[in-house]
């Protein structure tokens, strides 16, 4: 503590406080006004808080692939599951990863939370399967049962070769659609070419054998249903096409719903040629030749095979026969038409690419490749009547600790009391404000944990203000009078401050980066508000002390300042020299005498 | 209050001070005894693990008629295994049934609701798999661990290493306390619990960062002087920031203990409750660690330092040849065995 010598300056917003002060009002209106400027007047409240369903799932990994679990996986993961939960018709549900192995899934209230898990929790699948038929996502005509026993024996038919193409416009009658599904349906259970196998990758050895055959009544049957079920199928409702491919084994035909373009699709698909586990890799990458986005796909060996069979056995087709789709949950994500069989176990896929949709489907398909399953951790479903309840606790436990805090402010610190709880005013304003915004910015959400990291950051911010202002009284106890003492105090208080405010973000962050779900709310709340700490503390309550030091008030050291000198037991200045003969160690000299 | 702000100025002079350093064998020893309790404790009763840790489902329900032990039984019967029923500040129920798998649960959420006569979608489920619990406490080791290297870094850089030393004894001897406390009361592990413990760290390591703040002011130049031996002027810094110290704790206890109570009490146990009470434990061990552990270890490391021994007989040669001449000597926070001291002071320097 060697003394400062005469005119140094310990801080440069000493002289100037105006000016930390204009700095922190601008952030604070700056703050405030894009709060309401982008309308986000509350912080988003976290699941907990608003009522809903919050999942944790964990990825396994799967013996043989231990870096399946990447980030990119991750990421896909997330993706896929946002799919779906968004396929449940729930606006809002929000899907994130978190730490190295957890995705965290958000569903707010009001959703089938049965549904919700079933839907989230399986693994994704991804297969290509032969476009039987496909119509404009709309319902057909009501008649939608017609004859499928036109052709009722299980007498093989040539594949759909003579047959015309099922119309790709909703033009077409229903009959004709339905005639030519039941054919076309027939075609893979009768000849069992089509479908390489009935459980692709298992069995995908025999492939060379011929399938299995189901019994040809069955599949009558199946297939009737099915055009009924198509006819009737209306993509364009949420509900329906969520339940659309649902369940379907990829040994059966089904419909399937999908966006082609700007508007809902409907197909019926045959069994499943290819399973997304057959695909080794897929990306989107630009042609340069042609300038436009293409899917690259590398298969597997045995995807290779299966791939130049099906593709084989749809080349020979018309449309829209001769597509396959590529189904991802049962939501078909792409049809591209073949035109020859691929082997080699690279193909392309190619024609109306936008950048982004071109990575998204090799994502998807690399996905496929890499399956991650995860399993569920825990599952939190809570009421909004209960997360009001909650909410509301913890904000009456804030008001009480607040009232507490400043209670004991006021009595220990009198006058001084006002400047800090002023400054943990601003303190909260800045605190709301920021989360407020960063409801919308990075998808920050108030939940209980944070609502009580929030709370308990009330006493971090205090501490710091108790630390200078007993640096304060130290000074004046040491007889100097009020301005300097608020400037020879600070630099002190300051580097105490900064190091145990760096202490307690340290704890902060390291919590944030190890910890996952609802911990992480708390200790982002803690991050952010030792952070704020220190910027209150800096740009708003040294320079408010500073210009209280020239008010009357406090500079006299009235009674209820808190900075009464005779109070504080300050000796009488120049009564001795304190420092003489002690180097500069702090214990007081004089502290007896005989 | 004024009498605490007088007694601050007295503390601040070195009028009154109350000799912790010399005294420390005696707080290491209520330490020791409170770590053994803490360890027997922890064997003996070991913790109470919550639904978390053990894979399990926590249903609240809203206000229902029907009573709580009417409730356990329909719960068990409805689940098969053993429930927990505690009545809420708000008349519904927490119902707590461990080792429930996560599948079943949905059933189970059904029959309560037929029973308790609520409907379905008011009940509150929490279903957490065994796993669950595995990997919040793997993940509080892991930053624990971290933390406690890094911290340790930190302060052997802006102190010294001596007193990242000490900081981490104090830390992990507030977490085996509040841990002990855990076991010897039988609360509740949560992962409210855990993240509780975790904050520990930060406000454990606040107060003796402040202490050790005004060790450092005061120990500067120490070999310049032949006053004061190190432990002496410990002490004398203990005593300057005490005030400062009860004023933070209780400004950090406030706002937990009105989480506390008021959690408490409005929605019986749940993560305000399990945050707050871990915090409001270990805050409370913190600040004590800072003032009767934290220090004086500094003290006992320091102590054997060349420098310092020196200069504790420099010192006390100087006392002995002014006491040889008779001369009264500033003899108090002699090293250890002072009593606490309450100096009178001849100068009227406290007219009030």
């Amino acid at each position: 503590m060697a003394a400062p010598k005469k005119g140094r300056r310990p801080t440069g917003a000493q002289g100037r406080p105006g000016r930390a002060l204009a700095i922190i009002l601008i952030a604070m209106v700056a703050l405030t006004a894009g709060m309401f400027l982008t309308k986000q007047t509350t912080p988003r409240l976290g699941i907990d808080l608003a009522g809903g369903t919050s999942i944790t799932l964990k990825a396994k990994s799967e013996p043989g692939k231990p870096d399946a679990i990447n980030e990119t996986n991750m990421t896909t993961a997330v993706g896929i599951i946002e799919r779906r939960v968004n396929g449940l018709g729930v606006s809002e549900a929000e899907v994130q990863t978190q730490g190295r192995d957890h995705i965290i899934v958000n569903i707010p209230k009001g959703t089938n939370e049965k549904q919700a898990r079933e839907q989230v929790g399986t693994t994704a699948q991804l297969y290509f399967r032969p476009v039987l038929a496909f119509a404009d996502g709309a319902p057909a005509a009501p008649e939608g049962t017609p004859s499928p026993s036109a052709s009722s024996s299980g007498a093989p038919k040539a594949e759909g070769s003579g047959k015309p193409g099922a119309p790709a416009s909703p033009s077409s009658s229903a009959t004709s659609q339905g005639r030519v599904l039941s054919e076309a349906l027939k075609a893979p259970a009768a000849t069992a070419t089509p479908s390489p196998s009935a459980s692709e990758s298992k069995k995908a050895d025999d492939n060379k054998a011929p399938a299995p055959t189901p019994a040809p009544s069955g599949v009558e049957a199946a297939a009737a249903d099915l055009q009924a079920k198509f006819a009737a199928l209306d993509c364009t409702n949420e509900a329906q096409r969520a339940a659309a491919g649902k369940g379907a084994k990829p040994e059966d035909a089904t419909l399937a719903c999908g966006k082609r373009g700007n508007t809902w699709g409907k197909w019926i698909l045959g069994p499943a040629g290819v399973a997304g586990t057959d695909v080794k890799d897929a990306k989107g990458v630009i042609d340069s030749q042609r300038g436009q986005w293409i899917v690259t796909m590398q298969f597997t060996d045995k995807g290779a095979d299966k791939f130049a069979k099906i593709t084989g056995e749809l080349a020979t087709k018309q449309m829209p026969q001769n597509q396959f789709a590529i189904v991802l949950d049962g939501e078909v994500v792409s049809d591209p038409s073949v035109s020859q069989a691929l082997t080699g176990g690279n193909a392309e896929i190619s024609g109306g690419f936008t950048q982004q949709s071109a990575q998204d489907l090799g994502n998807m398909l690399s996905y496929g490749a890499l399956p991650l399953s995860f399993s569920e951790d825990s599952v939190t479903t809570v009421t909004a009547a209960l997360g009001g309840e909650q909410l509301k606790a913890g904000l009456i436990a804030g008001a009480i600790g607040l009232i507490l805090v400043v209670i004991y402010l006021l009595v220990y610190y009198r006058g001084l009391a006002f400047i800090a709880i002023v400054s943990l005013l601003v303190s909260a304003i800045l605190t709301y404000s920021i989360m407020a915004l960063l409801g919308k910015g990075i998808g920050f959400a108030l939940n209980l944990p944070a609502v009580c990291g929030a709370i308990v950051a009330i006493g971090i911010t205090a501490d710091s203000f108790i630390v200078y202002f007993e640096r304060i009284r130290d000074e004046i106890r040491d007889g100097r009078t009020l301005r300097p003492a608020v400037e020879r105090a600070w630099p002190r208080a300051r580097r105490t401050i900064l190091v145990s405010d760096f202490v307690s973000f340290l704890a902060a962050a390291v919590l944030f980066i190890v910890t996952v779900g609802k911990v992480q709310g708390f200790a982002f709340t803690l991050g952010l508000t030792t952070v704020l700490d220190v910027v209150v503390v800096f740009l708003f309550t040294k320079p408010v002390m500073t210009l209280m030091a020239r008010t009357k008030f406090f500079s006299s050291g009235h009674p209820w300042s808190g900075l009464d000198p005779k109070r504080l037991g300050a000796k009488p200045p120049l009564r001795r020299s304190r420092r003489t003969g002690s180097g500069s160690v702090t214990a007081p000299v004089d502290a007896k005498e005989a | 209050m004024s009498k605490l702000g007088d007694l601050g100025a007295r503390l601040y002079r070195g009028e009154v001070g109350y000799d912790f350093v010399g005294k420390r064998f005696i707080w290491y020893g209520v330490s020791i005894l409170i770590t053994i309790t803490a360890i027997v404790a922890l064997a003996v009763q070991g913790l109470n693990m919550g639904i978390e840790f053990k894979g399990g489902a926590v249903f609240t329900t809203p206000k229902t008629a029907v009573s709580v032990a009417r409730a356990t039984e329909e719960a068990q019967k409805a689940s098969g295994h053993d429930a927990i029923v505690q009545e809420l500040g708000t008349g519904g129920l927490r119902i707590q049934i461990s080792g429930l798998d996560t599948n079943d649960a949905a059933g189970v959420k059904k029959q309560l609701a037929t029973d308790l006569k609520v409907t379905e979608a008011d009940i509150n489920a929490d279903l957490v798999g065994p796993s669950w619990g595995d990997q919040i406490a793997n993940k509080a080791w892991t930053g624990l661990a971290v933390f406690m290297v890094l911290v340790v870094i930190y302060l052997a850089i802006a102190f010294e290493w001596r007193m990242a030393v000490a900081a981490l004894i104090a830390l992990i001897h507030d977490l085996t306390i509040t841990v002990g406390v855990y076991a010897l009361v039988g609360f509740e592990v949560t992962p409210g619990t855990v993240i509780g413990l975790l904050t520990i760290l930060g406000y454990s390591l606040y107060d003796t960062v402040v202490v050790f703040d005004g060790l450092k002011e005061g120990s500067k130049d120490i070999t310049k002087q032949t006053r004061y031996t190190f432990s002496e002027v410990a002490n004398r810094s203990i005593n300057g920031t005490l005030v400062r110290s009860i004023n933070t704790t209780v400004v950090a206890l406030l706002p937990v203990g009105a989480l506390l109570f008021i959690g408490g009490g409005f929605l019986g146990a749940g993560m305000l409750n399990d945050i707050s009470l871990s915090l409001f434990v270990g805050l409370a061990a913190g600040a004590y660690s800072s003032i009767f552990i934290a220090t004086p270890l500094v003290v006992d490391l320091k102590e054997r330092e060349p420098a310092m021994k020196a200069l504790k007989k420099r010192v006390l040669a100087k006392r002995a040849a002014a006491a040889a001449k008779g001369e009264s000597v500033d003899d108090e926070g002699n090293e250890a065995g002072d009593a606490p001291q309450v100096v009178a002071q001849g100068r009227s320097g406290r007219r009030r």
